[in-house]
């Protein structure tokens, strides 16, 4: 075969062309590689996966469910509880829409070693579909009328208190002095006297106590807890944290069952230390709504956003909150504020710095909160070096100011606008500077949103950690510390607001600092305003 | 007197066709060959469209790492076969595979809600338009004048083309 001159130019011609492709892209991808991996080893941040608990061996954990109303249920799912019309509805609705995956999630879930043998709810409703749901022949649910009886019958080892705020104290200082293990909801306490008297019981106590905080099992708290502890962000001196709700059931304006009145519910029993009113339905199922049995904004979700950023600054008690707002978009008749902004002031906070000395104290937390408006608004960590978002996936950007980072900024291999870390925990791998295309992903929520296939439930694992620590000894994440400083940053939140004044922190005393001719406790539970 | 040779002929159009497409396909597997954390599943997990529920399954933990591996081989056979010009037709054929895959997992149709395209479409996109370029490369090789078969190739089957 004799190929001519042409032939040979014809026929290589595209070899220099596809080399030259094949190293660009190579080349391409191999140096921004470099650069993020340069990245990742200098900020150093270690994604955590879920901590490993050691099982919960012998026999079941005996629980006893006090309180079985939206949350008492959701906690028993979560446990491995679910009713009979819960599991119809959502086979109905799998059904209906294959993507719908809650009866599917709910079957995935792995199995606790514990019974649920014990319910105490004033509406026997309520008290009827957990003993029907969860009966079986080896193991029938009773139900005691009072929690006094359910934990002192010798039948329940555990008890979850998910009843109003003003009986969690109560009930859980009474079974911890039983020596009967506590999974209590938040907020802690409803009054600050009872605050203290809860906190000393469970020191003295045999048995373990566990708020309900089960945010604390997110996989990226834990990341932004490396993050922060490694000054990611250098010295941080504000933290925005909000709520935005804008439906009747995030107003607490819940269902009210057709089937409630005086003969079906103990209402002596409901109002316990609440002003003796007459029966009144609205109260008794939209509870949050009313100082005498809630805490509103302040003690219902302030103190998951506070939980969330204390789990990852440890940041204690706030020195000063001063706190305003109102009831500006649901005139109702009820008596808790539904606009609330809460400042709360560290000013010791600190966690180290890049600059100069002088420059790495004191701290502003943010809490802003509406339930007329569902604008998501993210929560933001704002460092002299970045600026982290933190929800179920964690974002840092560099800051244009930074000392740290001056460098690389200077040299562009550093954008403010360009996120430096993404992380989400069900990537695989951490993705320093993502792509627009990835973030856009991401901010879809269309990206690693499931771990392993399966979405997981933070209050299973919380409750998980729950019953390993009351059977093998194991550490709690949110106990009687953590709740405390939960449960007193809501309490001063709250008389901030009412009394329309600055309230201080004692440090040293560990006391609200009084203020004359104020009973604390008393401007709490009122309904006037000051 | 001689005649005029015509400069540029419908055939060298063809090749520079070739060659981009080639150029644009190679480019991207390279990409994706060279950055180990790459992968389909965004777009995969965002498909919009009929044929939504079959892109869905193929990013399940089993299916996703084969989806990845043979999107990066096929747009590298793809990319290298049309830029040196050897099997273009079997780079072609795969190649409209790709493309109908790519369109259909992100149909520009107006009742979809647009997600990430750059410019404005209305059932034709840039996907669709590439897959038609590849479906003229398939009808009208063009390896045996500019490409490795002009050497290699089976000589009898000498471009008929030149005819059109």
């Amino acid at each position: 075969m004799k190929w001519t001159r042409r032939d040979i130019i014809k026929g290589l011609g595209g070899l220099p062309i596809a080399g030259a492709i094949w190293w660009a892209g190579a080349s391409s991808s191999v140096q921004s590689s470099k650069e993020r991996t340069k990245l990742l080893e200098q900020l150093n941040i270690e994604p955590s996966l879920s901590k490993a608990l050691p099982p919960i061996g012998g026999a079941p954990v005996r629980v006893g469910i006090i309180g079985f109303g939206i949350r008492g249920e959701q906690l028993c799912r979560s446990l491995g509880f679910a009713t009979k019309a819960w599991l119809d509805n959502m086979q109905k609705a799998a059904e209906k829409n294959p993507n719908h995956s809650a009866l599917a999630d709910f079957k995935s879930q792995d199995k606790l070693n514990v019974s649920l043998v014990a319910v105490c709810d004033v509406f026997d409703v309520r008290a009827q579909e957990v003993i029907n749901s969860f009966s079986s022949e080896e193991q029938p649910v009773k139900r005691f009328r009072t929690y006094q009886e359910m934990i002192r019958s010798g039948e329940v080892e555990a008890v979850i208190i998910a009843t109003p705020d003003h009986w969690h104290a109560p009930m859980a200082i009474d079974a911890l002095e039983n020596n009967v293990h506590v999974y209590i909801e938040k907020p802690m306490t409803h009054t600050i006297e009872e605050t203290y008297r809860l906190r000393e019981a469970a020191q003295k106590s045999k048995a373990r106590l566990m708020v309900g905080h089960q945010h604390r099992q997110t996989l990226s708290f834990q990341t932004a807890k490396d993050v922060v502890t490694k000054n990611t962000l250098g010295h941080i001196s504000m933290v925005q944290t909000n709520t935005n709700r804008n439906d009747d059931n995030g107003a607490w304006n819940y269902a009210i069952d057709k089937d409630a009145n005086e003969q079906t519910i103990d209402w002596e029993q409901f109002l316990g230390s609440a002003p003796k009113i007459p029966f009144n339905k609205n109260h008794f199922f939209r509870w949050r709504k009313w100082w005498a049995y809630g805490s509103g904004l302040s003690g219902d979700l302030l103190t998951h956003d506070y939980d969330r950023l204390n789990c990852v600054l440890n940041m204690g008690i706030p020195k000063s909150i001063s706190a305003s707002g109102g009831i500006y978009t649901h005139i109702d008749g009820r008596n808790v504020p539904d606009v609330l902004q809460a400042n709360m002031e560290f000013p010791d906070f600190s966690i180290g710095n890049s600059q100069g000395k002088g420059k790495e104290k004191g701290m502003t937390f943010i809490y802003s909160a509406t339930l007329g408006n569902s604008f998501s608004r993210p929560t933001i960590l704002m460092g002299h070096d970045a600026t982290m978002e933190l929800g179920n996936r964690l974002t840092i950007w560099p800051d244009g100011g930074s000392s740290k980072y001056a460098k690389m900024l200077e040299a562009h291999t550093m954008k403010p606008s360009t996120p430096i870390y993404q992380y989400d925990p069900g990537a695989n791998v951490p993705d320093a500077i993502s792509s627009a295309t990835s973030q856009y992903f991401a901010d879809k929520g269309l990206m690693w949103t499931y771990i392993d296939g399966a979405r997981v439930d933070s209050t299973f694992l919380h409750l998980r950690e729950w019953l390993s620590g009351i059977r093998n000894g194991t550490e709690l994440s949110c106990g009687i510390k953590e709740g405390f400083e939960e449960a007193i940053t809501a309490h001063m939140t709250g008389l901030s607001w009412k009394l329309g004044r600055r309230i201080d922190w004692d440090r040293e005393t560990e006391t609200i600092k009084p203020i004359e001719n104020i009973d604390f406790d008393a401007v709490l539970l009122g309904s006037v305003l000051y | 007197m001689t005649i005029p040779k015509k400069t540029w002929e419908l055939k060298d159009s063809i090749v520079l066709l070739r060659i981009l497409i080639g150029w644009h396909f190679l480019y991207e597997g390279i990409i994706k060959l060279y950055n180990p954390d790459w992968t389909s599943y965004g777009y995969l997990a965002s498909a919009q469209g009929p044929f939504k529920p079959i892109f869905t399954a193929l990013t399940s933990q089993t299916m996703i790492g084969w989806v990845d591996g043979l999107n990066m081989a096929a747009l590298i056979i793809v990319g290298l076969t049309l830029t040196l010009g050897f099997f273009e037709k079997t780079g072609a054929f795969i190649g409209m595979g790709l493309l109908a895959l790519y369109y259909l997992a992100h149909p520009s149709f107006p009742w979809l809600a647009e997600v990430n395209v750059e410019g404005s479409y209305w059932f034709v996109n840039k996907n669709l338009i590439e897959l038609v370029a590849c479906l003229v490369l398939f009808q009208f090789p063009t390896a045996q004048y500019f490409g490795l078969a002009r050497l290699f190739g089976d000589k009898k089957k000498t471009l008929n083309t030149t005819t059109l």
